[in-house]
């Protein structure tokens, strides 16, 4: 093997790779600043009134205004508080919403790191976000924050079975666990036509395990104050708050990734065909963005037993059955993808 | 083997930039912020009451029952990937095989349903 | 090469170190987030040798589910490590002793030789295909469901004990407690539920 020198061989691919690391995050960031004023508006709009306007034309640097003023404030460390812990939660929280992008394919080829176990990391990353919200009730030494922490690490475990199940559907029509594969895969048909009870099933275990409304009891302010969170302030808030909306937007990119045909135009005909890809995924996740915000403004919230019960009870034999019928089915027919 | 290794390598740069930034926002908040501690901001939340005990409450086996079955389940999903890839490679035998599997567990979901350990109050 | 050698010193040396922290540290907690650390870091050395199937799958579920059982009971249970940490001279020759067996265990593998000339047959009955034609996830999911079907269903039997076992351990159901029935509230008819009467004015029911 020819040598190659420090910089040749290895400084500039790392930097080139830093660089479209940077070009994922930063866009990310703007985009989860924007999301929360979108919520904050859509939600507004769906109760009649009009949700911030004061900040800039329409309220655009809403978001910006809220950034700097948490940069400014105190950041309190309550006592008996375990300092190492209680400042790592935040950090772990917003460093796996971030690096969960990193196998996310915006468009034909346009991917960070195409690795061949895409769907299995991202099964991680949200697997890994359990430990985010243990750290940080524990490490409050406040009892309303251990309590909600528990519920909620409770609740998102029991949402991550079933869709990890509806994950193996999609997979037993797909036939690799390379996100681009399964994009692909759906240049035909998207899966959410066949699939669509999963992809309803995976939808709502997307809305608990971010702990979205309806499902959002543990940080709800009128039971537990904020769950949680309520011993952090100031930027410690702000880097949960950034790691729970880029986590709503991470979980809406799997679902259209799996079952809406990520970058995939809807009719592979002409005019659709001249959009490029990326703007095809955007709106996608635009879209479930919204019925996120749509859930939040109109449904009420679950009680803690009812959301457990329809974790376990419902979504868990319904999902298990249907693995078993599409593997049944797609033998019998022979319609399994020849890899 | 080359290829498949450099496609980890941007995970690990994004690891080091992502968890890179979550430290340098905590650090300017120290450096930019007031830090002005007293006791009454530094004591828990507990709608202006000072704690009545220590944080460690009663241990809630349910807890412990909820974090079992997910292993057991999780360990279920699991095997189930290789499965579900190779699936046109192994045909009948291995769709007959996972599916005993399937069933073994279903029972074992069954009882637990009817011993009420997915009851929650 | 060269990256690949660092990352693997890198890696092997945080492993050991996690490794001894878990039993150094004096807070119990902190024991399990040094496992954790020594999981990860495990799962690393499985991707530098291709196994990425393994490498996920021990994120998953040793990380996310059985490290999450660990905290649940640590982080509920006040445990007075000082108390634990008392007997440790009186377990040292028995500790010595296993840990030899693990020595021996490893260095009876590493001599991979010595496993051809014994079990020639099981050395190459099942070639590993070469990473660019057929994935890891695949290659596996090839031969576990068809050749070692019969570990394959004892693992689920293993899975089926361990779902009982927890359960006859653990569950103690709480008396007098009243729970919802979802079935028996949709079935009440407004006839059951709601009587109307006519009340004369100042007369009461």
């Amino acid at each position: 093997m020819a040598e190659v020198g420090f910089w040749g061989g290895y400084a500039w691919p790392a930097l080139l790779i830093a660089l479209k690391v940077l070009a994922i995050v930063l866009p990310l960031l703007l985009i989860v600043a924007y999301v929360t004023l979108a919520e904050r508006k859509v939600m507004a709009a769906m109760q009649l009134r009009v949700g911030p306007n004061v900040v800039g034309p329409l309220g655009v640097w809403q978001s910006f205004a809220d950034a700097l003023k948490m940069v400014f404030k105190e950041t309190i460390l309550p006592t008996g508080a375990n300092r190492v812990v209680f400042l790592a939660a935040p950090a772990l929280m917003f460093t796996l919403a971030m690096i969960g992008w990193a196998v996310i394919p915006f468009d034909d080829g346009l991917v960070l790191s195409d690795i061949n176990v895409g769907v299995l990391y991202l099964f991680a990353i949200s697997s890994l976000g359990v430990y985010g919200i243990i750290m940080a009730g524990w490490a409050s030494n406040s009892r309303y924050a251990f309590l909600g922490a528990l519920r909620s690490a409770a609740q998102m475990v029991s949402y991550e079975v079933s869709a990890g199940f509806v994950i193996i559907t999609v997979l037993l029509a797909v036939g690799s666990l390379n996100l681009s594969d399964i994009v692909e895969a759906q240049r035909d048909l998207w899966l959410v036509i066949p699939l669509f009870p999963m992809f309803v099933i995976f939808f709502v275990s997307a809305l608990a395990e971010t702990n979205r409304h309806p499902f959002d009891l543990p940080e709800a302010e009128s039971e537990l104050v904020a769950g949680y969170q309520v011993e952090y302030s100031a930027l410690t808030f702000g880097l949960f708050f950034i790691g729970e909306y880029a986590n709503m937007c991470l979980m809406s990119a799997l679902t259209t990734i799996l079952f809406l045909g990520g970058w995939l135009a809807p009719f592979d005909v002409a005019p659709f065909t001249w959009i490029p890809g990326i703007v095809w995924f955007a709106l996608k996740i635009a879209l479930c963005l919204f019925v996120f915000v749509w859930v939040r403004a109109t449904l009420p919230r679950y009680r803690y037993d009812q959301l457990m019960r329809l974790g376990w009870k419902v979504f868990l034999p319904i999902s298990l059955f249907w693995v078993a019928l599409t593997a049944v089915v797609l033998v019998v027919f022979d319609w399994l993808p020849q890899t | 083997m080359n290829a498949l290794l450099a496609e980890y390598l941007p995970i690990v740069i994004f690891l080091i930039i992502a968890a890179g930034m979550a430290i340098a926002v905590l650090a300017g908040s120290y450096l930019v912020a007031p830090q002005r501690p007293d006791a009454a901001k530094l004591s828990a939340y507990e709608c202006g009451f000072d704690a009545f005990e220590d944080a460690r409450r009663q241990f809630d086996v349910r807890f412990y029952l909820v974090a079992i079955l997910f292993i057991i389940f999780d360990l279920e999903v699991a095997f189930l990937f290789p499965w579900a890839i190779s699936l046109s490679k192994i045909g009948v035998f291995g769709l007959i095989s996972m599916l005993v599997f399937l069933g073994v567990l279903t029972v074992g979901f069954i009882y637990e349903w009817k011993k009420g350990a997915l009851e929650w109050e | 090469m060269i990256v690949q050698a660092i990352a693997f010193y890198a890696f092997a040396a945080v492993t050991l170190a996690a490794a001894v922290m878990v039993i150094a540290a004096r807070n119990p907690v902190h024991s399990v987030l040094f496992l954790i650390l020594a999981f990860f870091n495990s799962a690393g050395l499985m991707v530098l040798l291709g196994a990425e199937f393994l490498a996920m799958i021990l994120v998953i579920v040793y990380v996310g589910a059985v490290a999450v059982l660990f905290l649940f009971v640590v982080m509920m249970l006040d445990i007075n490590f000082a108390e634990l940490r008392q007997g440790f001279l009186q377990y040292l020759p028995i500790g010595g002793v296993i840990g030899l067996v693990l020595l021996a265990e490893l260095l009876l593998l590493l001599g991979s030789d010595a496993i051809g000339s014994i079990a020639p047959a099981v050395a190459s009955s099942a070639p590993t295909p070469p990473i660019n034609e057929v994935t890891n996830t695949a290659a596996l999911g090839e031969l576990l469901y068809t050749r070692y079907v019969y570990l394959f269903q004892a693992a689920g039997i293993v899975l089926l004990i361990a779902m009982v076992g927890a359960i006859v351990l653990t569950l103690r159901q709480r008396v007098g407690v009243r729970k919802q029935s979802v079935g028996k509230q949709l079935r009440r008819r407004r006839e059951a539920a709601v009587e109307l009467k006519k009340v004369v004015p100042r007369g009461g029911v």
